[in-house]
Parts: structure tokens; C-alpha cells; sequence
């Protein structure tokens, strides 16, 4: 009960909870029923992309072109919608186009000893490209009806991207604790050389989690698209700080083999909450940026501390 | 034999000298475009064009195909032309310092237009007038709204000069206005995505609001979705750009209405200010060109 994984939890739970008690006290506005579903709505999107990210540096790697295929995917599947393909296929292409840039990143790191930093930093850059060239620079607007329910539909009360999301944590938390592939994961991230001469096939980990985080990158893409009824080709520019703040806060060690998706998720809520709070309560955008790099330099710190 | 070389000479002197002299009115002007893809340089094209035909003077277009290399050879071949003043849209502000400095050194005066030059002697930069845009929007809102009610200003991203500007011109308006106040002031960074965020978690805040003001489209068409996701009525929302997507919202009666530039007259001023300089006239160094309030046409 009391191992570290657990304390990791607690803390950020602790931060959690706290900022939302602050906020409370401060705005009449924050604890309501419709705000609560709004921050859950809009956290989903960077829950989701930090979902894959939490894989991708269990491994110790990082990937940040999750923006980027973000954006491409949701081009993609918007393209395809114009052109009349129905929408089950054009979002499976969005996913297809996702996973296996994704597969490619994990391709360059193992088979071509490309640092991650420097790969994903590249393909961050072409993928960003692709997109205008696909896009010719302008947003691809006009997606149709029964797409919109991806993005903007409601089951019950719970909006559709925040069953999206519980239903993609459920199952990263699944295969990272019951699964052995999970094992694996948690494995290779504390030794990576202890991993490879235990007979762990340690590249196909890899790129196997460049996949999944490329996956979720465009399912996250494609259901701002439905949002907005448009791809934009500036979508999710800077993204990827968002996904690994989410991944940090939760306490998940950026060196890797510590952490997990249930820290992940309550760390996409604190940056969630963190963002309308600050909107609720007015606060001049200059002060906004200030305040959300202290949060985070602030988690590390604690992070530190701990180790 | 000197004095025949000396004789040589002084007619050379005089022949260049006349020649400089009969055509220094008639030189042409030359105007270089980042791209004429795009229908906002076409019509800049076609106001420069038709100014210049009024004015009787010779303009030659190139387009650069949003390429710096091919934007350096065509600055190099009005060079060669010897032009009397260049205009140049520039594809990067940095790639096209040393084209600049090229023309600079063959003493053909240039004038940037819609981006400017970061380097090099540049005469006067001419482009749109941000300040007076964020005006014209505060004071269309002013208008809608009689003079009383709740505003929200959605701004651009930190810092850059589109966000300041268009800023200022409209937070000028409305503290002149006594019977309207700005319950939120929020940025999202010119991006459609975060137009929705930031405007879903004012609507949160703010049980009423009778008006927005984003500081381009993109926000506009995001806080617009947030507005109908929330089930919210009867908000005015003014945007900025007049892109595709927001005139086609205007026209849909969603939005209210948007600011545009005006790339003709763009255009046309530089038109004038080339003329002038090559007259030896003196111009200011930035020269803002009006914007224009875009509404539903019926």
C-alpha cells in the first residue's frame, strides 16, 4: 500500500484536489455541474495524447511530435470527409496515418540509433510540413453532420470525448499492469540493458509505444476536428509540452521505469483545471504563462526532493 | 589625341547625363509578391496595377512563388533593369535582406509592403492599420450594443504585434464608453482550438455577455462553437481577417461581423509612395492603410 508508486499517486491527487478547493473559495463559478463537465471535456483531448506519452517514457524516450500528427491526422480524416468517405473510414485512416507515424519514429530510434530527443524533433517538423502541404496552409472546414458526434455528441450526461478518454485510460491501465507487455514496458525503462539479455525484445517495445502514442496523438486530433467541424494546420502546436507536463506532474519519471497512467490523468486534470481556473478568475494572460511554468517547476522540484 | 579623349568623354558625360535625365520620369516601377496563389496578393496586384496605368507609369509584377531564391532573381533582374524604385512584398523578412541591400547598392530606393524587411535600407513600409482595425471593431460593437453592455476581448497571442495593435485600438473604444465593460480579457493565441477552451470557460464565468471581440477569425470561429455548445443566444461576436471560414460564418448569421484589410488599396499606396520617392519626395517611414468593417450582405 504505502510503495512509492502509490505516494506518487497521493501527491498529485493532494495537488489536485487542492487547487480545486482554492479555486472554489475563490470563484462561485468553478464548482458547478456545467464547469465541472466543461474542464472534463477539454482535459480530455490532452489526457488522451498524454496517455501515449506516459508509455513512450516509461520506456525512458519522449516523443514530441504528438502535435504534429495531431494536427496531420486530423487533416487527414477531415480531407477524407470532404471528399465524401464515410466516417468510420475516414477516422480509421486518421488512426491508421496516427499509429504508423508513430511506428516509424520507433523504427528510427531502435533500428536507426536516432536519439528520440532528435527523431521526434524531426518528424515534429515534417509532419508539421504534410500538413500544410496537404492542407495548402488553410483550415479544411465543413466536416458534416454525422461526424460531429465524435467531438461534440453526449452519452447520458458525459460528453462523447470524456468516454473516449476514460475508455483509452482503462485499457493503457490495463495493459501496463495486468499485461506482460506492461511489464516489459516498466522493464526496459529501468534497465534497458537488463531488459535486452533477459530476453525481452526490447526494440519491438518501443516502437510499439512510438505507435501508441502516435495512435492516440490523432485520436485526439481527430476529435478537435469534430469539435470545431474544421482541421486546423496549426492545431496542436506546442501540445506535446502540454502531454509531458501531464506525464510529469503525475509523477512518472522522466528518466524512465516509475509511474503510470492513473498519475497521467490526474496531472492532465491539474494543468485542466489550472487553465479555467485562470480563465474564470480573469487573470491577465501575461500572469497565466508565469503561473503555469511555476506549477510545473514546482512538481519537479517535489520530484527531485523525492528521489 | 587627349583632347579627342577628352571630347569623348564629355559626350559620354552629356549623353548619360540627358538620357538619365529623359528618363527619370519614365523609368518603370518594379513589384515583387511573395505569392500570387493567394487572391489577397491577386487583388493587391490588380489595385497596384490599375494605380499605376492611372498614373501613366510602366509596372512590372513578379511573383516568387513564396520561394526566397526565386524572390532574390527576381529582385536581381529589377536590378539589372535598372527600375526606379522596387516594391517588395517579402516571402521571409530575413531572406530578403541581402536582395535589399542589393538594390541599396545599385541605388534603387525599395519599399516593403504587407511584411517588412528585418534588415537592409528600406524607405517606407506600407500595410495595414492594425490600431485603427481594433477601432472600427470596438466601435461597431459600441454601436450594436447603444452604448451599454458586457464585452469579452479575446486576444491574439502575447506580445506580437497583431495582438498589441488590434488591442489597443479597441480597448481605446470601449474606456471611452462608460456604459460598457469588459468582464474578461483572455489571450488564445490566434488559434481556433483555443478560442473554443478559453471562450467555453468565460461562458462559465460570465452569465451574461453581449459581445466579443476576437482579435482574428480563427478565435472567432472557435468561440462561436463554445457559444453554441453552451446553448448561449443573441451574442454579438466581431472578429478580424475576414478568411474564407469567417465570411462564410457572417453569411451564415453566425458571426457578426469581421474587419478586413484592404489589399487593393494597399496596393494603390504603394503605387503612389514609388512614384514619389522616384520624384525625390520625402514619405513617412510607415504608412498604415485603412481597414474596412465586413457585415452580412443580403
Amino acid at each position: 500500500m504505502f510503495n512509492k508508486q502509490v505516494l506518487y499517486k497521493l501527491r498529485s491527487l493532494v495537488g489536485l484536489v487542492g487547487l480545486a478547493i482554492i479555486l472554489t473559495l475563490l470563484s462561485p463559478r468553478f464548482l458547478t455541474l456545467a464547469n465541472l463537465t466543461n474542464v472534463l471535456r477539454q482535459t480530455s483531448l490532452n489526457a488522451i495524447i498524454a496517455v501515449g506519452m506516459t508509455f513512450v517514457i516509461l520506456t525512458g524516450g519522449i516523443d514530441l511530435s504528438v502535435g504534429s500528427i495531431f494536427a496531420f491526422a486530423s487533416a487527414i480524416t477531415a480531407g477524407m470527409l470532404i471528399g465524401g468517405v464515410n466516417v468510420v473510414w475516414a477516422v480509421a485512416a486518421g488512426l491508421v496515418v496516427g499509429a504508423l507515424s508513430g511506428a516509424v519514429n520507433g523504427l528510427l530510434i531502435t533500428k536507426g540509433k536516432v536519439p528520440a530527443f532528435i527523431c521526434t524533433l524531426a518528424m515534429m517538423t515534417i509532419l508539421r510540413g504534410a500538413t500544410m502541404v496537404y492542407t495548402n496552409g488553410q483550415p479544411l472546414s465543413g466536416l458534416g453532420d454525422a461526424f460531429y458526434f465524435v467531438g461534440e455528441g453526449f452519452i447520458g450526461i458525459f460528453p462523447v470525448p470524456v468516454i473516449i478518454t476514460v475508455i483509452v485510460f482503462a485499457i493503457g491501465y490495463y495493459i501496463l499492469s495486468q499485461y506482460k507487455i506492461g511489464r516489459y514496458i516498466y522493464a526496459l525503462g529501468g534497465n534497458e540493458e537488463a531488459a535486452r539479455l533477459s530476453g525481452i525484445n526490447t526494440d519491438f517495445i518501443k516502437i510499439m509505444t512510438y505507435a501508441i502514442s502516435g495512435l492516440l496523438a490523432a485520436l485526439s486530433g481527430i476529435i478537435i476536428a469534430s469539435r470545431l467541424n474544421s482541421a486546423q494546420p496549426t492545431a496542436g502546436v506546442g501540445s506535446e509540452l502540454d502531454a509531458i507536463a501531464a506525464v510529469v506532474l503525475g509523477g512518472t519519471s522522466l528518466s524512465g521505469g516509475q509511474g503510470g497512467v492513473v498519475g497521467t490523468i490526474i496531472g492532465a486534470l491539474i494543468i485542466g483545471v489550472l487553465n479555467n481556473g485562470l480563465n474564470l478568475l480573469n487573470v491577465s494572460p501575461f500572469y497565466q504563462l508565469i503561473a503555469k511554468g511555476a506549477v510545473i517547476l514546482l512538481a519537479i522540484l517535489l520530484d527531485k526532493k523525492e528521489n | 589625341m587627349k583632347k579627342i579623349i577628352v571630347l569623348l568623354m564629355v559626350v559620354c558625360m552629356a549623353v548619360s547625363l540627358f538620357s538619365g535625365l529623359t528618363f527619370a520620369t519614365a523609368k518603370p516601377i518594379g513589384i515583387v509578391l511573395s505569392t500570387l496563389d493567394n487572391p489577397f496578393f491577386v487583388t493587391l496586384r490588380d489595385g497596384a496595377a490599375a494605380r499605376a496605368k492611372k498614373l501613366g507609369c510602366q509596372l512590372i509584377v513578379l511573383d516568387s512563388q513564396n520561394d526566397s531564391a526565386k524572390e532574390s532573381s527576381n529582385m536581381e533582374d529589377l536590378i539589372q533593369q535598372k527600375v526606379g524604385a522596387i516594391l517588395v512584398n517579402p516571402v521571409d523578412s530575413d531572406a530578403v535582406v541581402n536582395a535589399v541591400k542589393a538594390a541599396n547598392n545599385a541605388k534603387i530606393p525599395v519599399l516593403t509592403i504587407d511584411r517588412t524587411a528585418n534588415g537592409g535600407s528600406v524607405v517606407t513600409h506600407i500595410a495595414s492599420d492594425n490600431i485603427a482595425g481594433g477601432k472600427m471593431a470596438g466601435e461597431y460593437i459600441v454601436k450594436l450594443l447603444k452604448g451599454k453592455g458586457k464585452v469579452v476581448e479575446i486576444q491574439g497571442t502575447p506580445g506580437a504585434s497583431a495582438a498589441r495593435d488590434r488591442g489597443k485600438g479597441f480597448d481605446g473604444v470601449i474606456a471611452k464608453t462608460p456604459g460598457i465593460k469588459i468582464v474578461a480579457q483572455q489571450e488564445a493565441g490566434f488559434d481556433r482550438q483555443k478560442g473554443l477552451t478559453v471562450m467555453e470557460n468565460i461562458l462559465q464565468a460570465q452569465p451574461v455577455i453581449n459581445a466579443i471581440f476576437c482579435q482574428n477569425d480563427e478565435m472567432a470561429l472557435g468561440a462561436i462553437k463554445a457559444i453554441q455548445s453552451a446553448k448561449r443566444t443573441g451574442i454579438i461576436v466581431v472578429g478580424f481577417d475576414a478568411t474564407d471560414d469567417g465570411v462564410k460564418a457572417i453569411n451564415a448569421g453566425l458571426m457578426t461581423g469581421t474587419i478586413a484589410q484592404q489589399p487593393a488599396m494597399i496596393g494603390s499606396m504603394g503605387i503612389d509612395n514609388a512614384v514619389n520617392v522616384m520624384k525625390g519626395k520625402k514619405v513617412p517611414a510607415a504608412i498604415p492603410v485603412a481597414l474596412k468593417l465586413i457585415i452580412k450582405t443580403k
